[in-house]
Formats: C-alpha cells, structure tokens, sequence
C-alpha cells in the first residue's frame, strides 16, 4: 500500500528566523586543510538576485563516503541573492551501476514564488576526467545545459549560480 | 561500448503537487522553471539524507510558549501528527522544523510590514526530532491570518510552515498546515496552487480530541507523507 504524499508549499519570504538561526553553513573549520568555498547567487528569469531563497546542499565526504554525520548545510541568500558554503570537495561515490560517478554536491533550492523546490546537482570544473566519464553528466546533450551543473574557478573559491528560469537556466532533476 | 544513459524529459505534472508556475501566484511568474525537467536516476546520492541527534534540538524548541519570560499571547494549541513514508512506515528522528506569525499575523522577520503588534514573548519558531513511532508534538499559539501583496486585499488563511527531513535529502519536504473550515481557502493562491482537493485537503489539520487537553488548549493533528525514493537510513 502506498500513501499519497504531503503536498509542497512554497517556504514563503519569512523563513529566516525559522530555518537560517543556527549557523549551518559551514561543514568544517576555514582554516582546515581542503576547506573549499562553494558560492553563488539565484537569479530569476530577469537575471535579477532572489535575496528570499535558501539553498541547501548534501554530500559525501572526502574519502566518497555518504555519513549521516556530515555532509548536509544550509544558506539564506542575501539582499544581493547570494549564498556561501564552507565545505570540502567530496570524493566519487558509485554510481547506479556501480560505475563511479564524478564528485559532486547535490543541491536543493527553495524560495517565495517556488512552490516546491527546484533539486540540481554541482561538479567541479577540476574534474575534467571524471566529468567526461560520469554518466550523469555524459548523457545531457546540450553543453549549456550541462554547463549549468559545473562550478567555476573564482579567486575566493568556486562559483555556483543557479538560475531558475530562462536562457540560461540550471538544470534542474526530477525524481 | 558501454551503453550511454538516457536521462528522461519530464513535465511538471508530479502527482498531487502543487506546479512551478501557477500565475494567480505572482512570484511564480519569473522564477518558475520554463524548461523539461531530466529524471534522475536514483544513486547513493538520492538515497543518502543527514541523520540529527538529540543534539539538533534544545529542551524548548518544541513548546513557542515557552521560549520567553512570558506566555505568547493567542489561542493555546497543541499541533501534533506522525511523520510517515510513502509506504506508510513511521519516519523515526525526522527533523521537523516549524515557523509561523503570532496571533496577530505578524512574523518577526524584519521585512514583515503588516502594522500588527509583534509579541515579545513569541518568537514562532520550533523544532523538534520524531520518535520511535514517527510521532512529533508542538505548542504553540493558533497564527493569525494577514495581508500579503500578491493581489488587491490579498489575505492569507492561518498557516504554520513545515520544514522536514526524511530518510533521504531528496525526500525533503517543505509545506504549511492550514487550520479546518478557514474561510480564505477559496481566495488563497498557496493553497489553491494544489490544483487536486484531494491533495489540497492533506494540507488541512483537524480538529484532535486525543491531544485536546481539558481546561489549557485545542489539539490540531497533521499528519505528513514524504514523497521522494524509497531509502536506507545511514548509521550515525
């Protein structure tokens, strides 16, 4: 038997206080060896930020192992849309077939005026190797579609936008 | 040669949820996706979620009546349910996180401009971790309904926000639970955007005389269903 699922509601613009109080957006220390910087904006489909999203990611950790003690994090944009994440780059995880995949984040969007969350994933644009074999990645044919999903070189760390509609607009997964 | 995976194009037309773009909700319009959405195939990496301990919550998270010097003003209730799977298995050391107006209708959050009275005995948030049976328990005050800017005299129905965590992080759930018989339903986007009234009436609480407590406050059962894969929870 199989029971129907709870709809989706949007997270509406007040979430702050409720979700965003406890810091949790740094899954280890900046001073570690590998700490990494993932940032980014949500932008909406006039290019402008979303200063009312929150983005939350789930990884492995650096050795390829899923834990149910690490790996999860949390970030309200800003007034400006932006988001930031202290974390460290996952190692590869198998794949559906066993196959490894490329190291990744996978990354969930909620925000006012998203009725249920938007789920993508973020590659590392060091990874060209892994990227050209992962499985994932190979059967999107569009390079700009599959661009969306790999992160780029910044001074500070690596950049990650997402856009939620449009041109350019992420890819997004469904279940 | 090794096959290529196909990745499917889907619609937007997940069962009982509600669309990205639904335009009576104005803010849909431009952040909606516009394009096909690709099916997932599911890895350890769909069907791994964060575990939480006792330490994610404090002894009153789960009671807003009691964050402060003082009682909140409003109407006393006890929110409760069962966090269940798609199977109908109890979820057990769910997250659940809430947030809500005061019995006014007004948030705490500095952008709220609705010139209703802050309480400064409510904060409106909680949380708390299911037990053994799946089950959560909130106390709180029943929120008050107030304006929004999405139409001319645009009023939400008294919502509190649910945020969950499954055994999986793309089980997720984020949602609101509405109050019985509130008469704003019909005029209301949110909640309208669920275009099934099967599916919308799962969104509705009831009135619970089990956790109706005599002479201190009203019961109000919601009971949650996270949709998403099928998983194996992680050892902490």
């Amino acid at each position: 038997m199989t029971v129907a699922p709870t709809p989706s509601q949007t997270v509406g613009p007040f979430f702050r206080f409720g979700l965003c109080e406890q810091p949790c957006s740094e899954l280890v220390k900046r001073e570690q060896p590998g700490a990494l910087r993932v940032f980014g904006s949500v932008l909406d489909g006039a290019g402008e930020p979303v200063p009312d999203a929150m983005v939350e990611i789930w990884q492995a950790d650096e050795a390829g192992t899923y834990r149910g003690d690490f790996g999860w994090a949390r970030c309200g944009t800003d007034a400006g849309g932006r988001f930031s994440f202290v974390t460290v780059k996952p190692g590869r995880v198998p794949g559906a077939n066993a196959e490894a995949q490329a190291p990744h984040l996978v990354v969930l969007v909620f925000a006012r005026g998203l009725l249920k969350p938007v789920l993508t994933r973020m590659y590392f644009p060091d990874e060209a190797e892994a990227n050209g074999v992962d499985r994932l990645l190979e059967a999107i044919d569009d390079p700009g579609a599959r661009g969306t999903l790999i992160a780029t070189e910044a001074a500070d760390g690596l950049r990650f936008d997402v856009r939620l509609q449009g041109d350019g607009q992420t890819t997004f997964f469904a279940l | 040669m090794r096959e290529r995976l196909r990745l499917q194009e889907v619609g937007d037309e997940a069962e009982g949820q509600p669309p990205y773009l639904f335009p009576d909700y104005r803010s849909t319009r431009l952040r909606a996706p516009t394009k096909p959405l690709l099916l997932l195939p599911q890895t350890l990496s769909e069907l791994t979620g964060p575990a939480f301990g006792d330490d994610a919550v404090d002894e009153f998270d789960h009671d807003l009546t009691r964050q402060h010097g003082g009682e909140p003003l409003g109407e006393r209730i006890v929110v409760s349910g069962c966090v269940l799977d798609r199977d109908g298995r109890p979820v057990r050391r769910a997250l659940v996180e809430i947030w809500q107006a005061n019995a006014a209708g007004r948030y705490i959050h500095e952008g709220d401009r609705h010139p209703a009275p802050l309480d400064p005995n409510f904060t409106g948030a909680g949380r708390c971790l299911t037990d053994d049976d799946g089950r959560y328990r909130f106390v709180t005050v029943k929120p008050g309904a107030y304006p929004w800017q999405n139409h001319p005299n645009a009023w939400r129905p008294a919502h509190i926000h649910f945020s969950l965590f499954g055994r999986a992080f793309t089980n997720r759930l984020v949602t609101q639970m509405y109050f019985p018989g509130d008469p704003l339903f019909d005029a209301d986007p949110i909640f309208q955007s669920v275009r099934d009234a099967e599916a919308r009436a799962r969104l509705i609480s009831s009135l619970d005389w089990e956790t109706t407590t005599p002479e201190w406050a009203l019961g109000y059962r919601f009971d949650i269903v996270l949709g998403g894969p099928a998983a194996t929870p992680l050892e902490q």
